[in-house]
């Protein structure tokens, strides 16, 4: 087995590797989007003083397989209004943005070999990559309001254009300190930038070096990013293109059975990439300063335990999402557009400004 | 030869598209003709991309395909798609039509033909780095960078001052 893949030409045993890589990607991510949706309604019902779905399998842990067979085998009803190809075209999309954002997020450090690194595709503009592709997620909102052509889903589909333009900006603003004080749009770059404990603390108190604690600035950048990203994914405070209560559920009415559950693993999966991406960007990535954790790993056992890492930090960012969900009332329109254009974009255009004279000022 | 068949593979989709978006003979909705221009304008990112033109590649997805177009969905959305779908094609927009096309297209050929193709294009010098390019920017072509942005101001307030109910 071994001899037979160290055989191979230096270009097959690369692209082996990678595609390897993307499927493992892949699985672990649809394996957490059904599991996260177990964890959402596991504690929301705690929160809400009840016990939630805990019938199939021990602590209710076969409950995604049993939603999804129900999913699959519930009867599909096309409305005979529909444009039908948007129609089919839209909950498609709305998975796809979170999949190939998937390439470019570096999972781990490497399992050994140091010629193998643990992301898909180190892009050299990693971070544009993202934004990129993340900015193409709002057609599926859109399309799928477009063609259900009733009021409700329409009206969802207007709100989140308005809404995910807005906070895209803010987003994309945000990160900008991030990249004067790294000097770099790669994403591994950024995580061997915050290797270490930080410098403004003595050193018997070991906060990690992460870019969240370096800088008040980079605090700032995080809590923009933060916001801007509940927003991007429609998560409650933001949740307005499907707010239940006044849309009856937005976009998604006139969808059913997988087609439906399709928008909703698109919304689980961006909440998993964002929290990715605020890992990579804020957190430090695969690291922990303690430990030599944060030197890329020589071991397999090393390797998988900086996966392992990272998988735990993306959890709890995504136990914030869902607690926040459960937590927090809704946003009017008129002050989520508020808050997006008037407080973020002008806050987030003087932190950049603020550390680049910061930085100017050290140079000196 | 992987990269051969992608640039036909890119360029074939560019072009394909982008005749869509004007002329589709089976549907006269604007929306599938922004969704048209949408698919032209990530094919041409793809071609960015086989230039090592990966900044390039992925601003033009970032602002074209997910800012610009989708403003114009919102718009076209609010507007009266019925009308629009029975509206008649003009001669005189037709003609006006095929004059610039045929225009563009003799300018392309000539230059093509003045070209020398064997010669080759030479290895890329910014190989998508952002640093080279901002470099560049703010060095040898900072007139041009600075009345750019000064245009985008101009349009700026200009909408600021139609969208303003009073002026005082």
């Amino acid at each position: 087995m071994i001899d037979w893949f160290n055989n191979l030409g230096a270009n097959t045993q690369f692209a082996l590797f990678t595609a390897v890589k993307a499927v493992g990607a892949f699985a672990v991510l649809m394996t957490m989007v059904a599991y996260v949706v177990l964890v959402e309604r596991r504690v929301c019902a705690f929160i809400q003083g009840r016990l939630g779905p805990n019938r199939a399998g021990p602590f209710g842990l076969l409950q995604p397989a049993a939603d999804a067979v129900k999913a699959f085998f519930k009867e599909e009803v096309v409305p005979a209004h529909v444009r039908k190809v948007f129609y089919i075209l839209a909950p498609a999309i709305a998975l796809i943005p979170a999949i190939l954002n998937l390439a470019v997020i570096p999972f781990g450090s490497t399992l050994g070999n140091p010629d193998n690194k643990m992301v898909l595709a180190d892009l050299n503009v990693g971070i544009l990559y993202v934004f990129g592709i993340v900015s193409l997620g709002v057609y599926s909102i859109v399309l799928a309001g477009y063609a259900a052509n009733s009021k409700y889903p329409f009206l969802g589909g207007i709100r989140s254009s308005a809404q995910m333009i807005s906070y895209e900006i803010a987003m994309g603003m945000s990160v900008i300190p991030i990249f004067l004080l790294v000097g770099d749009l790669n994403l591994s770059r950024i995580i061997e930038f915050q290797i270490g404990t930080v410098a403004w603390l003595p050193a018997w108190l070991p906060l990690p070096n992460w870019l969240v604690f370096q800088t008040p600035m980079t605090f700032l950048a995080f809590c923009i990013f933060l916001a801007a990203a509940f927003a991007e994914t429609n998560r409650t405070p933001f949740d307005l293109p499907e707010a239940e209560q006044e849309l009856a559920g937005g976009y998604n009415i006139e969808y059913s059975s997988i087609k439906f559950a399709l928008f909703f693993m698109g919304e689980y999966a961006a909440m998993i990439i964002a929290s990715c991406i605020m890992v990579t960007l804020f957190f430090g990535g695969w690291t922990l300063p303690w430990l030599g954790l944060d030197q890329p790993a020589t071991t397999l056992i090393g390797g998988v335990l900086h996966i392992g890492i990272f998988l735990g930090k993306v959890f709890l960012f995504l136990l914030l999402f869902v607690w926040v969900r459960w937590m927090w009332p809704r946003f009017r329109y008129d002050q989520l557009m508020n808050l997006g254009w008037l407080r973020f974009i002008p806050l987030a255009l003087a932190n950049i400004v603020v550390t680049a004279v910061w930085l100017w000022w050290q140079a000196n | 030869m992987v990269t051969d068949i992608l640039f036909y593979v890119f360029a074939i989709a560019t072009l394909v598209f982008g005749a869509l978006v004007v002329a589709n003979p089976f549907s006269r909705n604007p929306v599938t003709s922004a969704m048209f221009l949408v698919l032209t304008i990530i094919s041409m990112a793809g071609l960015f991309v086989l230039l090592h033109a990966f900044f390039l590649a992925a601003v033009q997805v970032l602002v074209y395909a997910g800012a610009v177009m989708v403003l114009f969905l919102f718009v076209i959305m609010l507007l009266d798609l019925k009308e629009e779908e029975q509206r008649k094609i003009k001669k005189t927009g037709l003609v006006a039509g095929l004059v610039s096309v045929g225009a563009i297209v003799a300018i392309f050929i000539r230059s093509l033909l003045a070209s020398e193709p064997s010669r080759g294009l030479g290895d890329p010098q910014l190989e998508g780095s952002t640093f080279a390019l901002g470099k560049l920017l703010f060095t040898d072509y900072l007139l041009p960078f600075e009345i750019v942005s000064l245009l985008l101001l101009v349009a700026m307030v200009g909408v600021i001052l139609l969208s303003k109910k009073d002026l005082k």
